[in-house]
């Protein structure tokens, strides 16, 4: 088992013969995963990568049975093209463009509830489940297959957590990058979730940032739901207030959303916070019954 | 971004925003003009910089007789401003406000922001207005009124009716405050703005409600679609070096340690700064190279990073995903060949071709330290940061 994604995941790209489509979308292929097509509008009828590109997400979903899409489509167009794989009844779509506006992102959360389709990101490095199908920009070679589930708003601290758990022989069940943006798709309770269900998962990875109060919400959840080990590191301790550090999501106002805060809530819920980035492998090893 | 004070009111206006009758001077002469053309009963000369905190700095004057407000102009034109919200070396005043002065009232407070806890565009208003907004949110939170806005819907009446009975307003004052609530909401949507605070909003003894105070910030990812917006952006308001920065696609943040940072990404950025504060250390700045990195953007951050003479040492950091190690490791070996890189620089490298890269930096004879583990990585820069200073 694992969360969200697997082998039998068949897989399209937007955004398909673009610059980053095209590079992730051969990477995703090497990989081994199923990536059955993709589409860029007025391509339709072409062939890319050796597989059919369609005009519309509907077309390619309809010919080719997909349920997930990887968005690498310009973050102005970026909104459209996650409505328009809502619309074609995509039930996984992973955005990983960065720098869509706001209001975008407000106007799609609104539009996307009720429809039941789930969006991992945007401004995230997409969600891998090691050996079986990987979606998105992660390196795949430095995955195994394993027992840690991880979730990061971070994608170059998703890579440390997998990096660290691949040395200490652990593995990854799944990892996802929810992303960097104050407004996104799924949040760290809508992945720890899952990772409880899953039984593959024997302990849990969580790495958040400055910003927002959805570790917070995380540290809640966990005390009342989840009972396999959680370790979490908080990135920002040093950060200014007032001031966004790379992600558009990651900013202290009005003395919300320090790392402090979220260190203190999480340690409360009884998680191990690491105070080091280097420690994460070495913890969660240490939190799992031997 | 950020915009001046009289350029808010500016677009207030063109949205049907009562603000107070004013207008912007470079120079006390034009101050002078400014003021004998309002023709008040007072004149307030407001510094207009990028920051709050203006008034307690003495960045706000009120001027009772109009012949003293070019004097007062004069003196705080070329000088620097510096508030609680600035660094220590201030902000420079290079434009003046001159504005009419009103009977005040009454001050409430009125500020549009996005929620990212509801995803919903939020009016927050309170009748304690002209102090901390924070603050009261802390200390009386029942003094605050959020009002969350349906993206479908938009704006009720409803809503701004609410908003008007929690200010204690009346009758056509009732109106008067849902016009502002209404431009407010479609200038937020039409400019992309992340933020818009009218702090305070008057009540003057006429019963007219004005803007005294405006503050707009944009969504720095969808300003590129909004040129007239671009076009109010001040540079000298700015950081010099995070501008510079921008135009190569980095991002940099100015802080006030001893040890440059090079990362790439901006949790694993955040996160080498926390550990060179852990092993004792104090970080210089924020920089996350981002991906699709190249020997010219290594070779920038790099002249950034050295551009501030407190750095002593650099540490760069880098998990190459989708950059690949020995990329960057010959863009390291460009750079300080460019560059003239006089501080040691360690360098961790891990991810793809990380060997190659490692074996690239320890061939040359440099002033570097390639190091395969983070946490030596980090003490390692402390102490040649130690012992450089």
């Amino acid at each position: 088992m694992s969360i969200l994604i697997d082998k039998n995941t068949r897989v399209i790209c937007q955004g398909f013969t673009g610059k980053q489509g095209t590079f992730h979308s051969q990477q995703a292929l090497e990989y081994g995963t199923q990536l059955v097509g993709g589409v860029t509008p007025e391509r339709g009828g072409s062939r890319h990568l050796g597989l059919p590109v369609f005009n519309t997400v509907e077309e390619a979903a309809k010919a080719t049975g997909a349920d997930a899409s990887m968005i690498y489509v310009p973050p102005f167009y970026a909104a459209d093209a996650i409505l328009e794989a809502v619309d074609a009844g995509i039930k996984l779509i992973v955005c990983i463009t960065e720098g869509i506006p706001t209001l975008h992102m407000l106007r799609v959360k609104a539009a996307m509830a009720g429809t039941g389709a789930l969006l991992v990101g945007p401004n995230c490095p997409g969600v891998i489940t090691p050996g079986q199908c990987k979606i998105g920009i992660m390196p795949g070679k430095i995955h195994l297959p394993g027992s840690i589930g991880i979730v990061s708003r971070s994608g170059t601290l998703t890579y440390e957590s997998v990096h660290q758990t691949t040395h200490q022989g652990l593995g990854q069940s799944s990892c996802v990058g929810i992303g960097g943006d104050p407004i996104h798709g799924m949040n760290f309770v809508d992945v720890l979730s899952r990772f409880q269900e899953d039984e593959q998962t024997r302990g849990i990875v969580m790495v958040g940032e400055i910003g927002g109060g959805e570790e917070e919400d995380a540290a809640e959840y966990i005390q009342a739901h989840v009972t396999k080990p959680v370790v979490a590191y908080i990135a920002g301790q040093t950060a200014p207030p007032g001031k966004r550090m790379g992600h558009a999501g990651a900013i202290v106002t009005g003395g919300k959303g320090t790392a402090a805060g979220k260190v203190a809530a999480l340690k409360a819920a009884g998680v191990e916070v690491v105070s080091s980035p280097t420690d994460i492998g070495a913890a969660i090893r240490g939190c799992l019954p031997r | 971004m950020n915009i001046h004070e009289y350029q808010a009111k500016q677009l207030f206006r063109s949205y049907g925003i009562p603000a107070p009758e004013g207008r912007p001077a470079a120079s006390a002469q034009e101050a002078d003009r400014a003021a004998r053309e309002l023709d008040g009963a007072g004149w307030v000369v407001k510094a207009q910089v990028h920051a709050g905190g203006r008034g307690k700095a003495g960045g706000v004057k009120l001027v009772k007789r109009v012949e003293d407000v070019a004097a007062v102009s004069r003196d705080l034109l070329g000088s620097r401003l510096v508030t609680h919200q600035t660094d220590s070396a201030g902000l420079p005043v290079q434009k003046l406000l001159i504005e009419k002065t009103y009977p005040i009232k009454r001050e409430l407070y009125l500020s549009l922001i996005v929620d990212r806890g509801s995803e919903r565009m939020t009016f927050i208003v309170s009748a304690a207005g002209g102090m901390d907004i924070e603050a009261v949110a802390h200390e009386s939170p029942e003094k605050i009124l959020s009002i969350a806005i349906h993206p479908a819907a938009g704006l009720q009446a409803n809503q701004c009716r609410r908003c008007a009975y929690a200010l204690g307003l009346k009758g056509e004052q009732i109106k008067a405050l849902a016009g502002i609530m209404q431009g407010m909401y479609r200038l937020f949507l039409e400019k992309d703005a992340s933020q818009i605070e009218i702090n305070p909003l008057i009540e003057t003894e006429a019963g007219e409600l004005l803007a005294l105070d405006a503050k707009i910030n944009f969504d720095d990812n969808a300003v590129a679609a909004h040129p007239d917006i671009l076009a109010l952006r001040d540079h000298e308001q700015e950081d010099a070096r995070e501008n510079k920065a921008q135009q190569y696609g980095l991002n940099y943040i100015t802080l006030d340690g001893t040890i440059g940072c090079m990362v790439n990404g901006a949790g694993l950025a955040m996160a080498t700064m926390d550990l060179v504060k852990l092993k004792g250390g104090r970080p210089a700045n924020f920089l996350d190279v981002g991906g699709g990195t190249n020997v010219e953007k290594v070779c920038e951050a790099f002249k950034l990073i050295l551009s501030d003479g407190n750095v002593k040492a650099v540490l760069v950091n880098i998990f190459g995903g989708i950059v690949q190690c020995d990329i960057i490791a010959s863009g390291i070996l460009a750079a300080i060949k460019q560059v003239h890189v006089a501080v040691p620089v360690v360098v961790r490298l891990e991810g793809t071709n990380a060997e190659q890269g490692r074996a690239l930096l320890n061939s040359t004879g440099l002033n570097l330290y390639a190091a395969d583990d983070l946490t030596h990585a980090a003490e390692q820069v402390v102490a040649l940061a130690e012992a450089a200073a």
